[in-house]
């Protein structure tokens, strides 16, 4: 049938024309940056400092929380991301014991990586607040903050979660709150601001402190440990990119509070690129010349587009090559339509964070690209239960009449399948298939969380800004690739849906 | 020749068919009929391997049919069903090619096959481009009997094939049936619940009640000895509305 052959050469042609990730080469460096403006800048360092010494880089920007990065690092996916020594012995090695900077070399050591010396500031956790209203109410320390039992309180998820974040720090100081949730980060800024909510997590080095007209709460009994900024690295990276290592020593204790804070506020708050802050302080502190590439809005949606498009056809394709014949069985043998319509169904209720995450080691092991190819995989997944149930419901919903017609006529089972009942069922697959598209270019620009590009990269980079522009870069592309793509479809119906069951019968 | 051998099938709890023995004459009409739900259709299904008879054989010309390898059975065997059950995709020409094409018959022969077909069935030539939708319920009814004729096979089942159609067409058609029927000299097997219909088409009519054979044989024999009481009651329901009427019109 018509859509199977074409699904088949649309997947062979982009099979085709998909690089097939090689294993890094001896000078790819490969970076990895987490999802917030610091850790941006300081991976874009390295990304620099990398070209400077004359090996290639790439940089997978944003990519999630800690548990992303260290992951990717474990699973030699990335080679070094900057780190804080605080949310390593706290997070990462938590309950194991890891207090001071040399028991965490050591249990790093056992791992394979290594990091720097501290970078030179310390960018602990803190509380903050409006400080207009902190006045008002007379809050200076986190434990003021105990007579006011009624505000609502927004910390970051990966802070409502981390050993030394919320459970801890609100046993230490008896915090009575109850109206305590997790909010995005680059969001709880807005919500402080408007007052919907009046504390919120902050990092020391936090551009918006000034910006925002911030209070810090002391931390009058010291809960928090020290976040002193390092690069983490595999150990073989000595020996693969021996002057990258050397050139990232020189950032040991080079870069102060101030002096991050400020490189914060021009990326947050004046709009210049990581990429050009990091290149100048590099310039100036260090006298290395470091190469940005000019900024073209035009050349960046293009290639987002790409990314995007590559992204849904190739895991549409997959996912037509799959479900059909997945959809056929369960119409086939009842005995299985259950199962397989069960298990699809499940996969669609996994939240889709959640699976592009799980997804990320398993994926891992068949593909050295991070990001793209775990996007295509739960992209995948998420296809296939539209597919196989229309599938399934086009060959079910077939008369008895025709397919008796067909059994008496003398074909065999797979002559009836191909010439009779898939295209009678071909309507409902074909809808099937175009809710799999439709739903899919929005559900790729998730794929931003984890570096896969394509139009979510622009909105993830936009929610971490707080900047509308670049949101909308994404999001107005997004939203017109999803109605051409019902369009496309629709036009395909007409060529692939034989005439004869568009026709109303006639009387 | 068309032989069922001690046949029976059971739907749940029913049984559709109680054991059964039925020779079918060669290249004669053999006309099922009974009221509904008697087995008349079942019978039907089971001598093409539609369903698997529980107990008993079907052979054609000695050879046992096997529902799961009957392939090359049915190509002997023509089904005709209401409305002529094409397949709506497929326009008049490519619903009577279908088979032929899949085992690789050339063009000019099908397109041979289907203007002799045409001829036959007094089907229009300029409606072989059509699809089902765009077609009358008379025309659709001869597309199914080209399709089903197509091969040349020995036999031809029909179930109910004029049951959809308005009584004028159904009567053109009627006659158009016999005269192929005729020509052809083939054994055909038809399921009717009309006598008339029965009498018209069948050398022999086999009437049926709770899915056992009451009686066989000409019309004749039906209405002069009939086996048992049902039969009679059977004739005569159906020709008691007409000839009431016909005595008011004396």
């Amino acid at each position: 049938m018509r859509v199977v052959r074409l699904s088949a050469a649309a997947f062979l042609l982009l099979l085709g024309s998909t690089r097939v990730p090689a294993l890094p080469a001896a000078e790819q460096v490969r970076v990895a940056s987490k999802a917030f403006t610091e850790s941006v800048v300081l991976a874009e360092m390295v990304v620099h400092l990398a070209r400077d010494a004359g090996y290639a880089a790439s940089h997978v920007e944003g990519l999630g929380g800690t548990r992303l990065c260290w992951e990717a690092l474990l699973a030699d996916r990335i080679d070094v991301y900057p780190e804080y020594t605080g949310t390593m012995c706290q997070e990462i090695f938590a309950g194991q014991e890891v207090a001071e900077e040399k028991a965490l070399r050591e249990r790093l050591a056992k791992l394979g990586l290594k990091t720097t010396r501290p970078l030179g500031f310390n960018n602990t956790y803190a509380l903050g607040m409006k400080k207009e209203l902190a006045e008002e109410l007379g809050i200076e320390t986190i434990g003021d903050l105990r007579e006011h039992p009624n505000l609502s309180l927004r910390f970051s998820n990966e802070f409502m979660q981390r050993s030394d974040g919320w459970p801890s720090l609100s046993r230490r100081y008896r915090l009575p709150h109850e109206n305590v949730r997790g909010l995005e980060h680059a969001l709880a800024y807005e919500a402080l601001d408007k007052g919907v909510i009046q504390v919120t997590d902050l990092y020391a080095t936090d551009a918006k402190i000034a910006k925002l007209a911030l209070r810090r709460l002391a931390d009058d009994l010291s809960h928090f440990p020290k976040y002193d900024a390092v690069y983490v690295y595999r150990a073989e990276l000595e020996t693969r990119a021996p002057r990258l290592v050397k050139a990232l020593r020189r950032l040991e204790g080079s870069i102060d509070a101030d002096a991050m804070i400020r490189m914060n506020a021009r990326v947050e708050i004046d709009g210049a690129r990581e990429t050009r802050v990091a290149a100048d302080f590099l310039e100036k502190n260090l006298a290395i010349e470091a190469a940005v590439p000019p900024r073209s809005v035009a050349r960046k949606v293009a290639r987002y587009t790409i990314e995007h498009l590559r992204m849904v056809a190739v895991s549409l394709a997959a996912a037509m090559l799959a479900a059909v014949p997945l959809g056929i069985l369960a119409a086939r043998k009842d005995a299985l339509a259950q199962t397989i319509l069960g298990v699809v169904g499940i996969i669609q209720t996994i939240p889709a964070i959640a699976l592009l995450v799980l997804l990320i080691r398993p994926v891992g092991y068949f593909s050295d690209e991070l990001g793209y190819p775990q996007a295509v995989v739960a992209l995948f997944l998420y296809s296939l239960l539209p597919i196989v149930r229309n599938t399934y419901t086009g060959l079910h919903g077939i008369s008895p009449q025709l397919r008796e017609s067909a059994i008496a006529l003398g074909l065999p089972p797979l002559a009836r399948l191909w010439r009779v009942e898939l295209p009678l069922a071909s309507r409902t697959i074909l809808a099937g298939i175009k809710t799999a598209a439709v739903i899919n270019v929005g559900f790729a620009t998730l794929g931003g969380f984890i570096g896969a590009g394509g139009y979510g990269e622009p909105i993830f980079t936009g929610i971490r800004l707080n900047d509308y522009a670049t949101i909308l870069q994404g999001a107005v592309p997004a939203a017109l690739l999803a109605l051409l793509v019902q369009g496309v479809f629709e036009l395909a119906e007409r060529r692939i849906v034989p005439r004869g069951i568009r026709l109303r019968p006639a009387e | 020749m068309l032989e069922l051998t001690g046949v029976s099938k059971q739907f749940g709890q029913k049984q559709a068919v109680h054991p059964t023995d039925l020779s079918i004459a060669p290249k004669r009409t053999t006309v099922l009929i009974g009221p509904s739900g008697c087995g008349k259709s079942t019978l039907l299904r089971l001598m093409i391997g539609l369903i698997r008879p529980d107990t008993g054989h079907v052979r054609l010309d000695g050879e046992t049919l096997d529902p799961a390898e009957s392939i090359t059975f049915r190509h002997r065997m023509g089904y005709v069903i209401q409305e002529g059950g094409l397949f709506p995709h497929l326009t008049a020409r490519g619903n009577v090619t279908l088979l032929p094409r899949f085992l690789r018959w050339d063009a000019a022969r099908c397109e041979a096959r289907v203007t002799q077909l045409t001829e036959l069935t007094q089907f229009p030539a300029d409606g072989l481009d059509r699809f089902p939708a765009e077609l009358s319920g008379g025309q659709r009814q001869r597309v199914g009997l080209m399709r089903a004729l197509m091969l040349d096979p020995e036999v031809l089942l029909l179930d109910e094939p004029l049951g959809a159609l308005d009584p004028m067409i159904r009567s053109a058609l009627q006659g158009d049936l016999r005269g192929i029927f005729q020509t052809l000299e083939k054994t055909v097997v038809m399921v009717t619940h009309d006598l008339a219909e029965a009498a018209y088409f069948g050398d022999t009519i086999v009437l049926l009640r709770e899915g056992r054979i009451v009686q066989q044989g000409t019309l004749q024999a039906l209405v002069d000895s009939p086996a048992e009481a049902f039969v009679a009651d059977f004739v005569s329901s159906q020709r008691s509305l007409l000839d009431a009427l016909a005595g008011d019109m004396k």
